[in-house]
Protein backbone atom coordinates (compact mmCIF):
# COMPACT_ATOMS: atom_id res chain seq x y z
CA UNK A 1 0.00 0.00 0.00
CA UNK A 2 1.55 3.23 -0.78
CA UNK A 3 2.04 5.87 1.42
CA UNK A 4 0.43 9.61 0.58
CA UNK A 5 3.08 12.47 1.80
CA UNK A 6 4.68 15.28 0.59
CA UNK A 7 8.17 15.55 0.39
CA UNK A 8 10.77 17.74 -0.69
CA UNK A 9 12.90 16.08 -3.80
CA UNK A 10 15.69 15.93 -1.46
CA UNK A 11 14.13 14.33 1.85
CA UNK A 12 12.33 11.96 -1.33
CA UNK A 13 15.82 10.88 -2.43
CA UNK A 14 16.67 10.72 1.56
CA UNK A 15 13.59 8.95 2.41
CA UNK A 16 14.53 6.28 -0.54
CA UNK A 17 18.10 6.12 1.26
CA UNK A 18 16.89 5.04 4.70
CA UNK A 19 14.55 2.54 3.48
CA UNK A 20 17.37 1.00 1.28
CA UNK A 21 19.67 1.35 4.40
CA UNK A 22 22.96 1.22 2.24
CA UNK A 23 26.35 0.03 3.81
CA UNK A 24 28.04 3.19 3.43
CA UNK A 25 27.19 7.03 2.92
CA UNK A 26 30.72 8.69 2.25
CA UNK A 27 29.90 12.68 1.72
CA UNK A 28 31.39 15.78 2.21
CA UNK A 29 29.15 17.99 4.85
CA UNK A 30 29.77 21.66 3.33
CA UNK A 31 28.15 23.78 0.50
CA UNK A 32 27.60 22.91 -2.36
CA UNK A 33 26.64 19.60 -0.89
CA UNK A 34 22.56 19.23 -0.92
CA UNK A 35 20.46 18.39 2.35
CA UNK A 36 20.13 14.82 0.75
CA UNK A 37 23.13 13.96 3.45
CA UNK A 38 21.63 16.42 6.30
CA UNK A 39 18.61 14.35 6.38
CA UNK A 40 20.77 11.01 6.20
CA UNK A 41 22.45 12.10 9.24
CA UNK A 42 19.08 12.05 11.16
CA UNK A 43 18.59 8.92 10.52
CA UNK A 44 21.63 7.62 11.40
CA UNK A 45 21.64 9.97 14.65
CA UNK A 46 17.90 8.06 15.50
CA UNK A 47 18.95 4.75 14.72
CA UNK A 48 16.99 4.54 12.03
CA UNK A 49 19.89 2.96 9.59
CA UNK A 50 23.20 1.01 10.68
CA UNK A 51 24.90 2.58 7.83
CA UNK A 52 28.82 3.79 8.19
CA UNK A 53 28.43 7.27 7.68
CA UNK A 54 31.57 8.88 6.70
CA UNK A 55 32.45 12.80 6.82
CA UNK A 56 35.46 13.34 4.52
CA UNK A 57 37.07 16.46 3.47
CA UNK A 58 36.01 16.60 -0.12
CA UNK A 59 33.70 15.42 -2.65
CA UNK A 60 36.74 13.68 -4.55
CA UNK A 61 37.46 11.96 -1.21
CA UNK A 62 33.50 10.79 -0.72
CA UNK A 63 33.31 9.00 -4.06
CA UNK A 64 36.47 8.03 -3.12
CA UNK A 65 35.27 6.62 -0.16
CA UNK A 66 32.56 4.74 -1.70
CA UNK A 67 34.80 3.58 -4.54
CA UNK A 68 37.13 2.00 -1.27
CA UNK A 69 33.65 0.76 0.03
CA UNK A 70 32.34 -1.25 -3.24
CA UNK A 71 35.49 -2.64 -4.21
CA UNK A 72 35.68 -4.71 -0.61
CA UNK A 73 32.07 -5.64 -1.83
CA UNK A 74 29.86 -3.08 0.01
CA UNK A 75 26.87 -1.05 -1.20
CA UNK A 76 28.06 2.57 -1.05
CA UNK A 77 26.36 5.93 -1.99
CA UNK A 78 27.00 9.68 -1.86
CA UNK A 79 25.01 12.65 -3.16
CA UNK A 80 26.49 16.31 -4.21
CA UNK A 81 25.90 18.96 -6.79
CA UNK A 82 27.00 21.25 -8.88
CA UNK A 83 31.08 22.05 -8.06
CA UNK A 84 30.83 18.72 -5.59
CA UNK A 85 30.60 17.18 -9.20
CA UNK A 86 32.84 18.42 -10.65
CA UNK A 87 35.58 17.96 -7.64
CA UNK A 88 34.37 14.31 -8.18
CA UNK A 89 35.74 14.32 -11.91
CA UNK A 90 38.64 12.26 -11.47
CA UNK A 91 37.27 9.75 -9.36
CA UNK A 92 33.81 9.52 -11.40
CA UNK A 93 36.10 7.78 -14.29
CA UNK A 94 37.50 5.54 -11.62
CA UNK A 95 34.44 4.15 -10.06
CA UNK A 96 32.57 3.37 -13.76
CA UNK A 97 35.84 2.00 -15.08
CA UNK A 98 36.26 -0.19 -11.98
CA UNK A 99 32.61 -1.54 -12.58
CA UNK A 100 31.58 -0.29 -9.14
CA UNK A 101 28.03 0.20 -8.79
CA UNK A 102 27.96 2.94 -6.39
CA UNK A 103 24.76 4.94 -6.51
CA UNK A 104 24.93 9.04 -6.56
CA UNK A 105 22.47 11.28 -6.38
CA UNK A 106 23.02 14.48 -8.08
CA UNK A 107 20.84 17.85 -7.42
CA UNK A 108 21.77 19.68 -10.63
CA UNK A 109 22.74 22.80 -10.59
CA UNK A 110 24.94 25.70 -12.79
CA UNK A 111 28.73 25.87 -12.70
CA UNK A 112 30.68 28.80 -12.09
CA UNK A 113 30.72 31.50 -13.44
CA UNK A 114 29.29 33.67 -13.01
CA UNK A 115 28.78 32.56 -9.41
CA UNK A 116 25.21 30.74 -9.60
CA UNK A 117 23.90 28.20 -7.39
CA UNK A 118 20.65 27.71 -9.30
CA UNK A 119 19.19 24.80 -11.57
CA UNK A 120 20.74 23.61 -15.00
CA UNK A 121 22.49 20.62 -15.93
CA UNK A 122 26.18 22.31 -16.28
CA UNK A 123 27.09 20.02 -13.43
CA UNK A 124 26.10 16.37 -14.61
CA UNK A 125 26.17 16.86 -18.51
CA UNK A 126 30.12 18.35 -18.04
CA UNK A 127 30.34 14.03 -16.77
CA UNK A 128 28.24 12.49 -19.44
CA UNK A 129 31.31 10.71 -20.64
CA UNK A 130 32.63 9.76 -17.40
CA UNK A 131 30.55 5.73 -17.77
CA UNK A 132 27.90 6.79 -15.37
CA UNK A 133 24.38 5.60 -16.06
CA UNK A 134 22.55 9.05 -15.95
CA UNK A 135 18.90 9.00 -14.73
CA UNK A 136 16.77 12.03 -14.85
CA UNK A 137 13.63 13.07 -12.67
CA UNK A 138 10.81 15.62 -13.87
CA UNK A 139 9.45 15.51 -10.03
CA UNK A 140 10.06 14.82 -6.73
CA UNK A 141 7.84 11.22 -7.58
CA UNK A 142 9.99 10.55 -10.13
CA UNK A 143 13.27 11.13 -8.41
CA UNK A 144 12.08 9.10 -5.68
CA UNK A 145 11.27 6.26 -8.43
CA UNK A 146 14.23 5.85 -10.16
CA UNK A 147 16.67 5.88 -7.10
CA UNK A 148 14.56 3.11 -5.94
CA UNK A 149 15.18 1.25 -9.62
CA UNK A 150 19.17 2.78 -9.35
CA UNK A 151 20.93 -0.33 -7.59
CA UNK A 152 19.58 -3.11 -9.39
CA UNK A 153 20.13 -1.07 -12.19
CA UNK A 154 23.71 -0.85 -11.32
CA UNK A 155 24.24 -3.80 -9.45
CA UNK A 156 23.06 -5.98 -12.24
CA UNK A 157 25.83 -8.37 -12.87
CA UNK A 158 26.43 -7.60 -16.97
CA UNK A 159 26.35 -4.15 -16.34
CA UNK A 160 27.89 -3.27 -12.91
CA UNK A 161 28.23 0.23 -13.57
CA UNK A 162 27.68 2.85 -11.13
CA UNK A 163 24.58 5.48 -11.23
CA UNK A 164 23.56 8.93 -11.04
CA UNK A 165 20.16 9.92 -10.19
CA UNK A 166 19.66 13.23 -11.44
CA UNK A 167 17.07 15.78 -9.57
CA UNK A 168 16.82 19.59 -11.11
CA UNK A 169 18.47 21.96 -7.97
CA UNK A 170 15.98 23.97 -6.41
CA UNK A 171 13.26 23.16 -8.75
CA UNK A 172 12.98 19.71 -7.45
CA UNK A 173 15.33 19.35 -4.72
CA UNK A 174 13.97 22.16 -2.52
CA UNK A 175 9.89 22.20 -3.58
CA UNK A 176 7.30 20.34 -1.55
CA UNK A 177 5.26 18.23 -3.53
CA UNK A 178 2.41 15.12 -2.72
CA UNK A 179 3.98 12.20 -3.40
CA UNK A 180 3.41 8.11 -3.08
CA UNK A 181 5.75 6.36 -1.08
CA UNK A 182 6.18 2.52 -0.79
CA UNK A 183 6.41 0.91 2.66
CA UNK A 184 9.69 0.22 4.05
CA UNK A 185 9.28 -3.80 3.76
CA UNK A 186 8.29 -3.40 0.08
CA UNK A 187 10.95 -1.09 -0.99
CA UNK A 188 13.78 -3.51 0.69
CA UNK A 189 12.49 -6.68 -0.69
CA UNK A 190 12.36 -5.01 -4.35
CA UNK A 191 15.87 -3.64 -4.41
CA UNK A 192 16.93 -6.70 -2.21
CA UNK A 193 20.27 -7.83 -0.43
CA UNK A 194 23.83 -6.93 -2.44
CA UNK A 195 25.62 -9.90 -3.28
CA UNK A 196 28.77 -9.59 -5.20
CA UNK A 197 29.81 -12.52 -7.01
CA UNK A 198 33.54 -10.82 -6.24
CA UNK A 199 35.35 -8.35 -4.61
CA UNK A 200 38.69 -7.27 -3.19
CA UNK A 201 38.70 -9.28 0.21
CA UNK A 202 36.83 -12.34 -0.45
CA UNK A 203 39.29 -15.22 0.21
CA UNK A 204 38.53 -17.74 -1.55
CA UNK A 205 39.05 -15.60 -4.63
CA UNK A 206 40.99 -12.43 -4.52
CA UNK A 207 40.20 -9.61 -6.88
CA UNK A 208 42.27 -6.66 -7.73
CA UNK A 209 40.54 -3.36 -8.57
CA UNK A 210 42.36 -0.57 -10.13
CA UNK A 211 45.80 -1.94 -11.37
CA UNK A 212 47.45 -0.49 -14.75
CA UNK A 213 46.52 -0.75 -17.91
CA UNK A 214 48.99 -0.94 -20.36
CA UNK A 215 48.55 -0.21 -24.27
CA UNK A 216 47.82 -3.52 -24.55
CA UNK A 217 45.60 -4.78 -22.72
CA UNK A 218 43.58 -1.05 -21.42
CA UNK A 219 41.33 -0.98 -24.88
CA UNK A 220 40.11 -4.20 -24.33
CA UNK A 221 38.73 -2.80 -20.88
CA UNK A 222 37.03 0.15 -22.07
CA UNK A 223 35.75 -1.83 -24.85
CA UNK A 224 34.14 -4.14 -22.34
CA UNK A 225 32.55 -1.09 -20.46
CA UNK A 226 31.21 0.62 -23.27
CA UNK A 227 29.06 -3.24 -23.94
CA UNK A 228 28.31 -2.62 -20.44
CA UNK A 229 26.46 0.63 -21.04
CA UNK A 230 25.01 -1.52 -23.90
CA UNK A 231 23.59 -3.84 -21.52
CA UNK A 232 22.45 -1.11 -19.21
CA UNK A 233 19.42 -0.40 -22.00
CA UNK A 234 18.06 -4.43 -21.06
CA UNK A 235 18.46 -4.06 -17.14
CA UNK A 236 16.85 -0.12 -16.78
CA UNK A 237 13.90 -2.05 -19.10
CA UNK A 238 13.55 -5.42 -16.45
CA UNK A 239 13.90 -3.08 -13.60
CA UNK A 240 11.53 -0.78 -14.79
CA UNK A 241 8.71 -3.54 -15.92
CA UNK A 242 9.23 -5.30 -12.41
CA UNK A 243 9.15 -1.81 -10.58
CA UNK A 244 5.45 -1.13 -12.66
CA UNK A 245 4.27 -4.56 -11.72
CA UNK A 246 5.71 -3.77 -8.29
CA UNK A 247 4.63 -0.35 -7.63
CA UNK A 248 2.49 0.64 -10.23
CA UNK A 249 4.03 3.55 -11.63
CA UNK A 250 5.28 2.81 -15.64
CA UNK A 251 8.67 4.09 -16.65
CA UNK A 252 11.25 3.78 -19.76
CA UNK A 253 13.56 5.35 -21.43
CA UNK A 254 11.83 8.40 -22.01
CA UNK A 255 8.25 9.79 -21.97
CA UNK A 256 6.70 10.47 -24.99
CA UNK A 257 3.95 12.91 -23.78
CA UNK A 258 0.56 12.68 -26.74
CA UNK A 259 3.70 11.71 -29.42
CA UNK A 260 1.43 9.27 -31.49
CA UNK A 261 -0.06 11.69 -34.25
CA UNK A 262 2.58 15.07 -33.33
CA UNK A 263 3.87 16.98 -36.21
CA UNK A 264 5.76 19.00 -34.00
CA UNK A 265 7.83 18.17 -31.04
CA UNK A 266 10.03 19.32 -27.89
CA UNK A 267 12.75 16.94 -26.90
CA UNK A 268 13.51 18.15 -23.30
CA UNK A 269 14.49 16.84 -19.81
CA UNK A 270 13.50 16.91 -16.11
CA UNK A 271 10.74 19.54 -14.30
CA UNK A 272 10.90 21.55 -17.69
CA UNK A 273 8.75 18.61 -19.42
CA UNK A 274 6.17 19.13 -16.72
CA UNK A 275 5.75 22.95 -17.41
CA UNK A 276 5.67 22.11 -21.46
CA UNK A 277 2.88 19.03 -20.97
CA UNK A 278 0.48 22.53 -20.22
CA UNK A 279 1.35 23.96 -23.33
CA UNK A 280 0.92 20.70 -25.41
CA UNK A 281 -2.60 20.16 -23.59
CA UNK A 282 -3.40 24.11 -24.76
CA UNK A 283 -2.14 23.45 -27.90
CA UNK A 284 -3.96 20.47 -28.23
CA UNK A 285 -7.62 21.99 -27.17
CA UNK A 286 -6.64 24.36 -30.09
CA UNK A 287 -6.41 21.57 -32.56
CA UNK A 288 -2.61 21.71 -32.72
CA UNK A 289 -0.74 18.27 -33.32
CA UNK A 290 1.73 18.96 -30.56
CA UNK A 291 3.77 16.41 -28.33
CA UNK A 292 7.04 16.39 -26.36
CA UNK A 293 9.25 13.44 -25.74
CA UNK A 294 11.10 13.89 -22.03
CA UNK A 295 14.52 12.12 -21.91
CA UNK A 296 14.86 10.17 -18.52
CA UNK A 297 17.60 8.45 -19.51
CA UNK A 298 20.49 10.20 -21.31
CA UNK A 299 23.46 7.34 -20.29
CA UNK A 300 23.09 4.87 -22.05
CA UNK A 301 21.42 7.31 -24.79
CA UNK A 302 18.10 5.59 -26.21
CA UNK A 303 18.93 6.77 -29.69
CA UNK A 304 16.93 4.04 -31.79
CA UNK A 305 14.20 4.03 -29.99
CA UNK A 306 13.72 8.21 -29.93
CA UNK A 307 14.48 8.25 -33.22
CA UNK A 308 11.49 5.58 -34.05
CA UNK A 309 8.96 8.05 -31.93
CA UNK A 310 10.21 11.26 -33.90
CA UNK A 311 10.36 9.72 -37.68
CA UNK A 312 6.94 10.89 -38.51
CA UNK A 313 7.23 14.80 -37.13
CA UNK A 314 7.62 17.04 -39.60
CA UNK A 315 9.82 19.53 -37.41
CA UNK A 316 11.94 19.32 -33.56
CA UNK A 317 12.80 21.19 -30.95
CA UNK A 318 15.81 20.04 -28.61
CA UNK A 319 15.68 22.30 -25.98
CA UNK A 320 19.18 21.96 -24.02
CA UNK A 321 19.53 23.14 -20.21
CA UNK A 322 23.61 23.46 -20.06
CA UNK A 323 25.69 25.37 -23.13
CA UNK A 324 28.00 22.90 -24.19
CA UNK A 325 30.12 25.63 -26.09
CA UNK A 326 30.43 23.42 -29.34
CA UNK A 327 29.41 26.51 -31.09
CA UNK A 328 26.40 23.78 -32.90
CA UNK A 329 24.12 23.60 -30.10
CA UNK A 330 24.05 21.37 -27.01
CA UNK A 331 24.77 17.80 -25.76
CA UNK A 332 21.16 17.09 -26.05
CA UNK A 333 20.54 18.18 -29.44
CA UNK A 334 23.97 16.27 -30.63
CA UNK A 335 22.50 13.19 -29.13
CA UNK A 336 19.40 13.65 -30.46
CA UNK A 337 20.54 14.40 -34.43
CA UNK A 338 22.54 11.96 -34.14
CA UNK A 339 19.96 9.10 -33.61
CA UNK A 340 17.94 10.49 -36.72
CA UNK A 341 20.91 10.65 -38.63
CA UNK A 342 20.05 7.65 -40.54
CA UNK A 343 16.03 8.03 -40.93
CA UNK A 344 15.13 7.40 -44.25
CA UNK A 345 13.20 10.82 -43.77
CA UNK A 346 13.50 12.84 -40.85
CA UNK A 347 12.33 16.02 -39.18
CA UNK A 348 13.74 19.76 -39.69
CA UNK A 349 15.48 19.98 -36.20
CA UNK A 350 16.95 22.88 -34.30
CA UNK A 351 18.41 23.41 -30.96
CA UNK A 352 17.35 25.96 -28.48
CA UNK A 353 19.52 26.53 -24.97
CA UNK A 354 17.64 27.55 -22.47
CA UNK A 355 16.94 28.04 -18.73
CA UNK A 356 20.81 28.45 -17.52
CA UNK A 357 21.63 29.62 -13.97
CA UNK A 358 17.94 28.99 -12.84
CA UNK A 359 16.34 31.42 -15.19
CA UNK A 360 12.58 30.49 -15.31
CA UNK A 361 11.24 28.40 -18.12
CA UNK A 362 7.01 28.92 -18.43
CA UNK A 363 4.25 27.59 -20.78
CA UNK A 364 4.74 31.06 -22.49
CA UNK A 365 8.25 29.67 -23.45
CA UNK A 366 7.17 26.06 -24.83
CA UNK A 367 4.31 27.57 -26.34
CA UNK A 368 6.99 29.81 -28.19
CA UNK A 369 8.89 27.33 -29.13
CA UNK A 370 5.91 25.41 -30.56
CA UNK A 371 5.18 28.76 -32.38
CA UNK A 372 8.95 28.60 -33.82
CA UNK A 373 8.00 24.80 -35.17
CA UNK A 374 5.30 25.63 -36.94
CA UNK A 375 7.04 28.47 -38.82
CA UNK A 376 9.37 26.03 -40.28
CA UNK A 377 6.74 23.67 -40.95
CA UNK A 378 5.37 26.29 -42.82
CA UNK A 379 8.37 27.67 -45.00
CA UNK A 380 10.54 24.58 -44.52
CA UNK A 381 13.71 27.37 -43.58
CA UNK A 382 14.98 26.36 -39.52
CA UNK A 383 16.40 29.84 -39.27
CA UNK A 384 19.49 29.40 -37.42
CA UNK A 385 20.01 25.86 -35.53
CA UNK A 386 21.26 26.60 -32.59
CA UNK A 387 19.87 29.39 -30.59
CA UNK A 388 18.99 30.97 -27.05
CA UNK A 389 16.01 31.51 -25.26
CA UNK A 390 15.14 33.66 -22.52
CA UNK A 391 17.66 36.17 -22.70
CA UNK A 392 16.64 39.77 -20.76
CA UNK A 393 16.89 41.28 -24.59
CA UNK A 394 14.58 39.63 -25.63
CA UNK A 395 15.75 41.11 -29.50
CA UNK A 396 18.83 38.93 -29.62
CA UNK A 397 16.73 35.96 -29.31
CA UNK A 398 14.89 33.97 -32.32
CA UNK A 399 11.37 34.08 -31.78
CA UNK B 1 -14.53 27.21 -8.39
CA UNK B 2 -11.70 28.07 -10.03
CA UNK B 3 -9.07 24.92 -10.11
CA UNK B 4 -6.01 26.06 -8.54
CA UNK B 5 -4.49 29.27 -5.90
CA UNK B 6 -1.26 30.13 -6.90
CA UNK B 7 0.19 32.77 -4.16
CA UNK B 8 3.47 34.20 -3.62
CA UNK B 9 5.15 35.67 -0.43
CA UNK B 10 7.73 38.61 -0.46
CA UNK B 11 9.68 38.36 2.60
CA UNK B 12 13.33 39.10 3.97
CA UNK B 13 15.59 35.88 4.10
CA UNK B 14 15.05 35.17 8.10
CA UNK B 15 12.02 36.14 8.64
CA UNK B 16 10.51 32.93 7.72
CA UNK B 17 8.57 33.30 4.47
CA UNK B 18 9.68 29.97 3.12
CA UNK B 19 8.42 28.35 6.03
CA UNK B 20 5.49 29.76 6.27
CA UNK B 21 4.99 28.63 2.61
CA UNK B 22 5.58 25.00 3.59
CA UNK B 23 3.23 25.53 6.41
CA UNK B 24 0.63 26.43 4.23
CA UNK B 25 1.22 23.43 1.82
CA UNK B 26 1.73 21.07 5.00
CA UNK B 27 -2.37 22.13 5.51
CA UNK B 28 -3.23 22.36 2.41
CA UNK B 29 -2.03 18.31 1.93
CA UNK B 30 -3.30 17.43 4.92
CA UNK B 31 -6.89 18.89 3.56
CA UNK B 32 -6.50 16.30 0.47
CA UNK B 33 -5.14 18.95 -1.80
CA UNK B 34 -2.43 18.57 -4.32
CA UNK B 35 0.89 21.07 -2.85
CA UNK B 36 3.43 23.15 -4.16
CA UNK B 37 5.65 25.13 -1.85
CA UNK B 38 9.18 26.68 -3.68
CA UNK B 39 11.29 29.21 -2.75
CA UNK B 40 13.20 31.23 -4.91
CA UNK B 41 16.56 32.20 -3.95
CA UNK B 42 18.80 35.53 -4.46
CA UNK B 43 22.03 36.46 -2.86
CA UNK B 44 22.11 34.17 0.31
CA UNK B 45 22.13 36.63 2.63
CA UNK B 46 20.04 37.56 6.52
CA UNK B 47 17.76 40.48 4.88
CA UNK B 48 17.75 40.16 1.35
CA UNK B 49 14.32 40.25 -0.48
CA UNK B 50 13.71 36.43 -0.60
CA UNK B 51 9.85 35.44 -2.44
CA UNK B 52 8.51 31.71 -1.98
CA UNK B 53 5.21 29.97 -3.90
CA UNK B 54 2.24 27.83 -3.16
CA UNK B 55 -0.13 26.26 -5.96
CA UNK B 56 -3.00 24.44 -4.52
CA UNK B 57 -5.03 22.59 -6.36
CA UNK B 58 -7.38 19.78 -7.05
CA UNK B 59 -5.40 18.06 -9.04
CA UNK B 60 -1.08 17.16 -9.26
CA UNK B 61 0.10 20.39 -11.31
CA UNK B 62 2.97 19.57 -13.75
CA UNK B 63 3.88 23.01 -14.10
CA UNK B 64 7.08 24.01 -12.40
CA UNK B 65 7.97 27.88 -12.95
CA UNK B 66 7.46 30.41 -10.97
CA UNK B 67 4.22 32.08 -10.44
CA UNK B 68 3.80 35.53 -12.21
CA UNK B 69 -0.38 36.14 -11.89
CA UNK B 70 -0.63 35.09 -8.54
CA UNK B 71 -4.13 35.24 -6.56
CA UNK B 72 -3.23 36.09 -3.49
CA UNK B 73 0.32 37.53 -2.85
CA UNK B 74 1.45 37.98 1.21
CA UNK B 75 4.11 40.80 2.24
CA UNK B 76 5.58 39.26 5.56
CA UNK B 77 7.86 43.15 5.42
CA UNK B 78 6.22 46.10 4.80
CA UNK B 79 9.30 47.62 4.03
CA UNK B 80 9.63 45.96 0.76
CA UNK B 81 6.88 47.96 -0.44
CA UNK B 82 8.86 50.56 -1.49
CA UNK B 83 12.29 48.57 -3.10
CA UNK B 84 9.57 45.23 -4.63
CA UNK B 85 7.20 45.42 -7.15
CA UNK B 86 4.68 43.18 -4.96
CA UNK B 87 1.42 43.79 -6.86
CA UNK B 88 3.29 42.45 -10.05
CA UNK B 89 0.39 40.32 -12.18
CA UNK B 90 -1.68 39.92 -9.39
CA UNK B 91 -5.03 39.07 -10.13
CA UNK B 92 -7.73 42.25 -9.32
CA UNK B 93 -10.07 39.35 -8.19
CA UNK B 94 -7.51 37.97 -5.64
CA UNK B 95 -6.23 39.87 -2.89
CA UNK B 96 -2.81 41.31 -1.24
CA UNK B 97 -2.45 40.73 2.75
CA UNK B 98 0.64 43.10 4.55
CA UNK B 99 1.96 42.97 8.00
CA UNK B 100 1.58 46.19 9.33
CA UNK B 101 -0.16 47.88 12.06
CA UNK B 102 -1.46 50.64 9.39
CA UNK B 103 -4.83 50.35 8.10
CA UNK B 104 -5.10 48.82 4.89
CA UNK B 105 -6.53 52.20 3.08
CA UNK B 106 -3.23 54.17 4.09
CA UNK B 107 -0.92 51.37 2.15
CA UNK B 108 -2.67 51.18 -0.66
CA UNK B 109 -0.94 54.45 -2.34
CA UNK B 110 1.89 52.59 -2.55
CA UNK B 111 1.11 49.72 -4.26
CA UNK B 112 1.48 50.81 -7.80
CA UNK B 113 -1.83 51.73 -8.82
CA UNK B 114 -3.23 48.12 -7.88
CA UNK B 115 -7.10 47.68 -8.03
CA UNK B 116 -7.84 44.65 -6.22
CA UNK B 117 -8.60 43.95 -2.14
CA UNK B 118 -5.96 45.52 0.17
CA UNK B 119 -5.69 43.91 3.63
CA UNK B 120 -3.90 44.53 6.71
CA UNK B 121 -2.55 42.19 9.76
CA UNK B 122 -0.46 43.37 12.85
CA UNK B 123 1.66 40.27 12.96
CA UNK B 124 4.30 41.78 14.86
CA UNK B 125 2.45 42.73 17.87
CA UNK B 126 0.61 38.82 17.80
CA UNK B 127 3.56 37.50 17.75
CA UNK B 128 5.38 39.09 20.47
CA UNK B 129 1.69 38.49 22.61
CA UNK B 130 1.47 34.59 21.91
CA UNK B 131 5.49 34.36 21.12
CA UNK B 132 7.72 36.61 23.15
CA UNK B 133 9.78 36.96 20.14
CA UNK B 134 9.29 38.45 16.74
CA UNK B 135 8.41 35.72 14.11
CA UNK B 136 5.68 37.56 11.53
CA UNK B 137 5.04 34.10 9.16
CA UNK B 138 2.74 32.29 11.97
CA UNK B 139 0.23 35.39 11.98
CA UNK B 140 0.63 35.85 8.34
CA UNK B 141 0.25 32.34 7.39
CA UNK B 142 -3.24 32.56 9.44
CA UNK B 143 -4.44 35.75 7.59
CA UNK B 144 -4.03 34.38 3.94
CA UNK B 145 -5.73 31.30 5.03
CA UNK B 146 -8.53 33.53 6.42
CA UNK B 147 -8.26 35.86 3.53
CA UNK B 148 -8.39 33.06 0.63
CA UNK B 149 -9.78 30.38 2.22
CA UNK B 150 -7.54 28.10 -0.03
CA UNK B 151 -7.90 25.54 2.84
CA UNK B 152 -11.23 25.79 5.07
CA UNK B 153 -10.15 28.18 7.89
CA UNK B 154 -11.61 25.51 10.47
CA UNK B 155 -9.85 22.30 9.79
CA UNK B 156 -7.13 24.43 9.05
CA UNK B 157 -6.36 25.29 13.40
CA UNK B 158 -7.00 21.50 13.24
CA UNK B 159 -4.39 20.31 11.12
CA UNK B 160 -1.92 22.98 12.52
CA UNK B 161 -2.07 21.62 15.44
CA UNK B 162 -1.31 18.41 14.04
CA UNK B 163 1.78 19.70 12.12
CA UNK B 164 2.97 21.69 14.92
CA UNK B 165 2.53 18.63 17.46
CA UNK B 166 4.98 16.70 15.09
CA UNK B 167 7.27 20.11 14.04
CA UNK B 168 7.69 21.10 17.82
CA UNK B 169 8.11 17.93 19.16
CA UNK B 170 10.81 18.28 21.46
CA UNK B 171 10.07 21.76 22.75
CA UNK B 172 6.16 21.15 22.98
CA UNK B 173 5.26 24.32 25.37
CA UNK B 174 5.41 26.64 21.97
CA UNK B 175 2.44 24.87 20.31
CA UNK B 176 -0.16 26.74 22.17
CA UNK B 177 1.83 30.45 21.50
CA UNK B 178 1.51 29.21 17.71
CA UNK B 179 -2.37 28.41 17.48
CA UNK B 180 -2.97 31.42 19.44
CA UNK B 181 -0.99 33.51 16.80
CA UNK B 182 -3.22 31.68 14.20
CA UNK B 183 -6.53 32.14 15.56
CA UNK B 184 -5.46 36.02 17.35
CA UNK B 185 -4.20 36.81 13.15
CA UNK B 186 -7.70 35.14 11.42
CA UNK B 187 -9.63 38.11 13.47
CA UNK B 188 -7.25 40.37 12.94
CA UNK B 189 -7.03 40.71 9.61
CA UNK B 190 -8.94 43.66 7.81
CA UNK B 191 -9.75 45.04 4.88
Amino acid sequence: MSIRDRLSGNEAIATAMRQINPDVFAMFPITPSTEIPQYFAQYVADGKVDTEFICVESEHSSLSACIGAEAAGCRAVTATSSAGLAYMNEVLFVAASCRLPIVLAVSCRALTGPININHDYSDSMAERDSGFIQIYAENNQEAYDNYLQAHRIAETADVRLPVMICEDGFITSHALENIELEEDDAVKAFVGEYNPENYLLKSENPLAVGPYGTSPYYMEARVAQAEAMKNAKRAILDVAADFEKTFGRKYGFFEAYKMEDAETAIVLMGSSAGTAKAAVDELREQGKKVGLVKIRVFRPFPGEELAEVLKNCKAVAVLDKSEGFSAMGGPLFAETASACINLDSRPKMVDIVYGLGGRDFTVKHAKRVFDRLDRIVETGETGPIYSHMGQRDQREEVQ
Amino acid sequence: MKKMTEIRWHGRGGQGAKTASLLLADAAFMAGKFVQSFPEYGPERSGAPITAYNRISEERCSIHSNIYEPDYVVVVDETLLESVDVTAGLSKEGAIIINSEKPAAELRPLLRGYEGRVFTVPAGPISRKHLGAYFPNTPMLAAVVEVSKCVDPESFIKDMEVSYRHKFAKKPQVVQGNLDCLVDAMKEVKE
